[in-house]
């Protein structure tokens, strides 16, 4: 019988094979904490009393969720985070640079790598067949001084997709069709698998759209093979050597599969306050957006923002419509392709790169009964800052339809 | 261990348990503390008796990765949390830190319910409806870890992680 993408990359790290369900100690290839989780990473890391890290060439710190900093509390988070960097000589992304999740496919993350970030949405490198995983501060701290971490092995679910996606339909419909399906807790232990004719046609930002919400099912991680489009991804970004292909075996010990047809696949919503809550974009009426935020590790690639403009070329919001770049290097490639000015034109306010609204602790934070509909993963209650305030989750092009319409409106709807 | 149950629902997010509006509390967990729970029932610390627990239904702690969350969990003192199901990162942050999990099924416990845990055997008893629920310890790795006071302190202990 075949292997499981994550019996795979597990058992090679290893150098012996792993079963499902038992517990390994994995050497690590990245380790990466952020801005809210970094300072008790650099705690517990200073309660073990180890003065090295284990490779401070293979550990960063990002900050990216209050940045700039709103507060003086925050502010001082930054600072002791860069003294720390500059005394253990590991990595940073500062203020400016982005979301962790996309520096680290960026800039990091290979196919066949063990990645753990304190962040949950480290999954997002499954992307490119790294076995990447969010876990606490303390997992962190202890992996920066010994390069180890402690887990389970997690049987997969595989998720087959066939068929290619309609216009206006994107990765994101896909995403949130299947925590629909499987429900939040669905993947929960699990991996999930990509497999099918699907995979092919579907984009690197594609991909990184699916895999960052495989951890809205529960899941550990979310992987797709690494394939001619992992070699040109990489390429693109300066990393040709760090391309080696891996891919599914059709006979792994897969504990379930779900079947997905792309063409199948309508735009998608999720509603408050659970990102499980899906429907169809076309069963939810009359439904007012006071607020569209484009932006995040989810939805805050260039593809996004270059499909929003689309949409919203020459044309005027009706909602406050919020977008926040990914990365620098989205930025400086949407400024050359000019995102930005049409983005601006039709009402938007841009913002820095990194996390932006997303998690509440600055910027866009909603008012009492108000409703924003967001690019981002997530939608719980409190989540931007306000628990008065709703969030609906949908694809960019979605987002941008809304923003221009004021209620939550389905694309194929919009004429461009 | 005995005390009183407070119930939620299924769900309950980190973002419920440490909200994203007090992040500049992160390194101040003593103050943090006093607000937890907040978003999922505002009330819930001027309720808590220290040693009392928290009963929920599936998928407890899901969301962010935010170790924030099981530790002022512990510092608020809470002794366990009971849920049919827990988020995977908050699992392993709880079982990191030592605060204690019990996966069962909570169906049979109500808010205010008076409930007494055996580690030992495994059973979770429900004084006031006269009821017992079993649970499956963890596997003793984990159980290592949580019972050295977190993986701080076996690290220390061991030099090593193995
Ligand atoms: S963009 Fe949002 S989900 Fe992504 S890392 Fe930042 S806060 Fe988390």
């Amino acid at each position: 019988m075949g292997k499981t993408l994550v019996q795979k990359i597990l058992s090679e790290k290893l150098g012996k094979e792993v079963e499902a369900g038992k517990i390994y100690i994995f050497p690590t290839d990245w380790v990466f904490a952020q801005d809210g989780t970094g300072p008790l990473a650099i705690k517990v890391f200073r309660e073990l009393q180890i003065e090295k890290a284990f490779n401070p060439s293979r550990v960063v710190f990002f900050l990216d969720h209050a940045s700039p900093p709103p507060r003086s509390e925050l502010a001082n988070s930054h600072k002791l985070i860069r003294e720390f960097c500059g005394k253990i000589g590991c990595l940073i992304g500062e203020e400016g640079d982005g979301v962790c999740h996309q520096i680290m496919v960026e800039k990091y993350s290979a196919p066949g790598q063990i990645i753990v970030g304190a962040d949950s949405h480290t999954c997002t490198s499954g992307a490119l067949s790294a076995f990447a995983t969010g876990m606490g501060s303390t997992d962190i701290g202890v992996a920066i001084a010994l390069g180890k971490v402690w887990m389970k092995v997690p049987s997969s679910l595989n998720i087959h997709l066939e068929g290619r996606l309609k216009e206006k339909v994107t990765a994101k419909d896909v995403i949130l069709y299947l925590i629909g399906a499987l429900g939040a807790s669905g993947a929960t232990y699990k991996a999930l698998e990509f497999t099918g004719e699907g995979v092919k046609s579907l984009s690197m930002d594609d991909r990184l759209t699916i895999s960052n919400m495989a951890v809205e099912c529960g899941a550990k991680t979310g992987l797709f093979p690494s394939d001619e489009i992992t070699r040109e991804y990489l390429i693109s970004m300066g990393r040709e050597n760090d391309f080696r292909e891996i891919s599914c075996a059709v006979d792994a010990p897969y504990e379930k599969k779900v079947d997905i047809n792309l063409e199948e696949v309508e735009p998608m919503v999720s509603l408050p306050h659970s990102v499980d809550n899906v429907f169809k974009v076309k069963e939810v009426k009359n439904l007012k957006i006071d607020q569209v935020f484009i932006g995040t590790c989810t939805g805050g690639r260039l593809s996004d923002f270059t499909k929003a403009a689309w949409i919203l070329k020459g044309k005027k919001v009706k909602s406050r419509l919020l977008i926040a770049p990914g990365s620098r290097k989205i930025f400086l490639e949407g400024e050359k392709e000019r995102v930005w000015k049409t983005l601006i034109e039709a009402g938007g306010i841009l913002l820095p790169p990194g996390c932006g609204p997303c998690v509440g602790i600055h910027q866009g934070v909603l008012a009492d009964g108000e409703a924003c509909l967001s690019s981002a993963n997530r939608n719980f209650k409190g989540r931007m800052g306000n628990p008065e305030g709703a969030i609906y989750l949908a694809s960019p092009i979605t987002c941008a339809a809304s923003a221009l319409t004021g209620y939550l409106t389905d694309p194929r709807e919009t004429d461009s | 261990m005995k005390g009183k149950a407070h119930k939620f629902g299924d769900n309950i997010s980190t973002d419920l348990i440490a909200a994203g509006k007090y992040f500049h509390l992160r390194n101040n967990l003593k103050e943090l503390a006093k607000h937890v729970m907040e978003d999922a029932d505002p009330e819930f610390v001027k309720k808590l008796t220290p040693g009392d627990f928290i009963v929920a239904g599936e998928n407890f702690g899901c969301g962010s990765s935010r170790e924030h969350a099981p530790r002022i969990i512990k510092i608020a003192g809470v002794s366990a949390v009971l849920a049919k199901s827990f988020a995977r990162i908050f699992f392993r942050n709880s079982i990191n830190i030592g605060l204690l999990l019990i996966e069962c099924n909570t169906d049979g416990i109500l808010d205010g319910d008076e409930i007494e845990v055996n580690l030992e055997k495994g059973i979770v008893v429900n004084t006031s409806r006269n009821t017992e629920i079993f649970f499956i310890p963890l596997p003793p790795f984990m159980r290592e870890i949580s019972e050295s006071g977190g993986l701080v302190e076996y690290v220390k202990k061991k030099k090593t992680l193995g």
